[in-house]
């Protein structure tokens, strides 16, 4: 099974024939992704390397039965993007882009949210499963197959605990990148609860960072929902501040969004939390056995 | 993008959001200047992007053109919480018969933009929501229903404002702040306080307005508030070359790819007994002019003993990263230890470069922790 992306995926690319698009676009079909079509308007009728180009998502939808868009424009173009994607009957979205203003993306999540749509992103690697499709930029290479789900807001330090896991003999049923802006389209939540529902999985690795609030909403989420075990870390315990969204924003999150805060509340609810990606994965590597023996 | 209290006035009058006259003033003759202009009593207030200034001696009252200056000159170079003062707000004084807290701002959890009032104005406001959460009126927009009447009538009587020319001056007032907030591309606007004077006017008194980043591009006007010399000259000069830097206040140089892994490597550095001078994001690539650059700014802070390279390849495969990493310390000399870690695709070969044509206080070391044990013990 697996979650997001699988063998089922059937991916139209936004923004395939630019020049980081279309590296990314043939890397994904070359991994396995069945890539069946990419959008460049004024570019239909076109190919990348025998993908058909066409003028609209709609189009391409309709001709190729795409149901997963990888969108790779330019910031300024991506809420377009996205929104002709949820318009032309696309299930998932994952967009790469990064730097969409915030007011877009707030609407963007509120439109789509209603519509049942998975996205991923802005500003993420996008999701691999191993040995079935990758979606992104996600150097596959590092990861293998397995019974291991990862979820992460950050892009090198998902590598960097996919290959410990690897080095640990363990692999994956499929990496998550969610994102790192402060909206983003998919939740640690909305995330886990996929985890929890997809069979080849049996242990979540979540891997947060500090500022806002998701890994403590994930922490509760874990408590009272899920039944397969999850490992954490955090990265963070030793950074300044950022930039604060002055007194209005810390409210929201009262204490929140302090790495300290953010391991107690997973550790409240039985979520083991290692302080290094090492530690982490080691962790993970414990608590697979157990679940195997 | 923070913007001063000036700036963000200047945002709010543009919308129709009622504040006081005021002037800028960069010297004493100016503030002198601006308190004639402008008659009666003012308050000389000190522009920095900090709290607190009033506790620091930052606002103070003067009865005139004299006291102005004389006023200017006390407040100016006055250090608020290592904010240098450079810029004064000289604006008319005002009576004030009550103090209420009005802002809006982004709810990152319910993903809609969060309005809140109280008449309890004028201080912290996380007290008021400690203390007296039941005096913060909360309500939140959903942005596609956008901002309707009824919203700002549920907060006025949330908050218990009875009068009905307080209302009425309000809602005026939610409705143009949620505008102001869509149209900059706000991430909060907050005023704190919203006075009421002794004839019953309501005004902000001051602002506090984050812009955000990525959406300067559509506001150019916006865009050129920023004030170059707002941020340490260190960090200066790492945004004028792309890199994305912050100063810390340790021994051990931070060089790393990807803004997680590069927190994680402050965590391991501080975890193995060392203290990280920095927080440095190459981005994703790893090429040579990207390293020069970055090194310039770490090397320019005299704290720095020793530098911690931690690169995890992935696009950018680690033989990539040790040919930007040996051309870049070819260009500039640095005599500093120098710590690589190079994992991920292509790391061995990565790794094989770097010791052979390595100078000799370059050290390279298979893992994250092996790496910054090393760098700490260099930096000691």
């Amino acid at each position: 099974m697996a979650i997001i992306v699988d063998n089922d995926t059937k991916l139209v690319v936004q923004g395939a024939t630019g020049r980081e698009g279309s590296f990314h676009t043939l890397r994904n079909r070359a991994y396995g992704t069945d890539v069946v079509a990419g959008v460049t308007p004024g570019k239909g009728g076109q190919d990348l390397e025998g993908i058909p180009i066409f003028d609209t998502v709609a189009e391409a939808v309709e001709e190729t039965g795409a149901n997963t868009s990888m969108v790779f424009v330019p910031a300024r173009f991506a809420a377009d993007a996205i929104y002709e994607d949820v318009d032309a009957g696309i299930e998932t979205v994952i967009c790469i882009a990064e730097g969409l203003p915030a007011h877009e993306m707030l609407r963007i999540f509120n439109y789509i949210k209603p519509r049942g749509i998975t996205m991923l992103g802005p500003n993420c690697p996008g999701a691999l499963s191993p040995g079935k499709a990758n979606v992104g930029i996600i150097p596959a290479e590092i990861f293998r197959e397995g019974r291991i789900g990862l979820v992460s807001r950050s892009g090198t330090l998902t590598y960097q605990i996919g290959h410990e896991l690897t080095q640990l003999g363990l692999g994956n049923s499929t990496i998550v990148g969610i994102g790192g802006d402060p909206v983003v389209g998919s939740s640690f939540i909305d995330v886990l609860a996929k985890f929890e529902a997809d069979e080849e999985t049996e242990v979540v690795v979540l891997v947060g960072e500090i500022g806002g609030a998701e890994e403590e909403k994930a922490a509760e989420f874990i408590g009272s929902e899920m039944t397969k075990p999850v490992v954490g870390y955090i990265a963070g315990f030793s950074a300044p501040p950022g930039k604060t969204m002055g007194h209005a924003g810390a409210i929201i999150s009262g204490t929140a969004g302090t790495a300290e805060g953010k391991k107690e509340a997973l550790e409240a609810h039985g979520v083991r939390v290692g302080t290094t990606p090492t530690e982490a994965a080691q962790l993970a590597a414990e608590v697979a056995g157990a679940v195997r023996a | 993008m923070d913007l001063y209290e000036y700036q963000g006035k200047e945002l709010f009058r543009r919308f129709g959001i009622p504040t006081s006259e005021g002037r800028l003033a960069l010297t004493p003759a100016e503030a002198r200047a601006a308190a004639e202009q402008l008659g009666g009593q003012v308050v000389v207030k000190a522009q920095v992007l900090t709290g607190g200034r009033g506790k620091a001696g930052g606002v103070k009252l003067a009865d005139g053109p004299d006291d102005a200056e004389q006023k200017a000159a006390e407040i100016l170079g006055l250090d608020i919480n290592g904010h240098l003062v450079r810029k004064l707000w000289v604006e008319s004084a005002s009576e004030i018969a009550k103090e209420y807290y009005l802002s809006i701002t982004f709810d990152r959890g319910e993903k809609k933009a969060l309005f809140m009032l109280t008449t309890e104005g004028g201080i912290e406001i996380e007290q008021v929501a400690e203390e007296t959460p039941e005096k913060l009126a909360r309500l939140h927009v959903d942005p596609l229903e956008g901002y309707q009447p009824y919203q700002a009538r549920r907060l006025i009587y949330g908050a218990g404002i009875d009068n009905p020319s307080e209302q009425k001056q309000l809602l005026d007032i939610i409705g143009r702040l949620y505008a102001c907030f869509v149209g900059t591309d706000a991430m909060l606007c907050e005023i704190n306080p919203l006075i009421v004077t002794p004839e019953g006017e309501v005004r902000a008194l001051d602002s506090k307005f984050t812009v955000d980043d990525n959406a300067l591009y559509k506001h150019p006007d916006i865009a050129e508030m920023r004030d170059p010399e707002s941020v340490p000259p260190e960090e200066r000069a790492a945004r004028e070359k792309g890199v994305t830097y912050v100063k810390l206040d340790g021994e051990v140089g931070i060089l790393g790819n990807g803004a997680g892994l590069v927190m994680s490597t402050l965590d391991v550095i501080t975890l193995a007994g060392g203290r990280p001078a920095n927080f440095c994001d190459l981005g994703g690539g790893g090429d040579a002019q990207g390293v020069v650059d970055a090194l310039e700014v770490i090397i320019a802070d005299p704290q720095v003993r020793s530098i911690f390279f931690n690169i995890f390849g992935g696009i950018t495969r680690g033989d990539e990263v040790a040919r930007g990493i040996l051309t870049a310390l070819e260009q500039i000399g640095i005599k500093h230890p120098i710590v690589v870690r190079l994992d991920g695709t292509n790391a061995e070969e990565g790794r094989e470069l770097l010791a052979e044509a390595g100078p000799d206080n370059l050290h390279v070391e298979p893992t994250m922790l092996e790496g910054a044990k090393r760098a700490v013990e260099l930096a000691a």
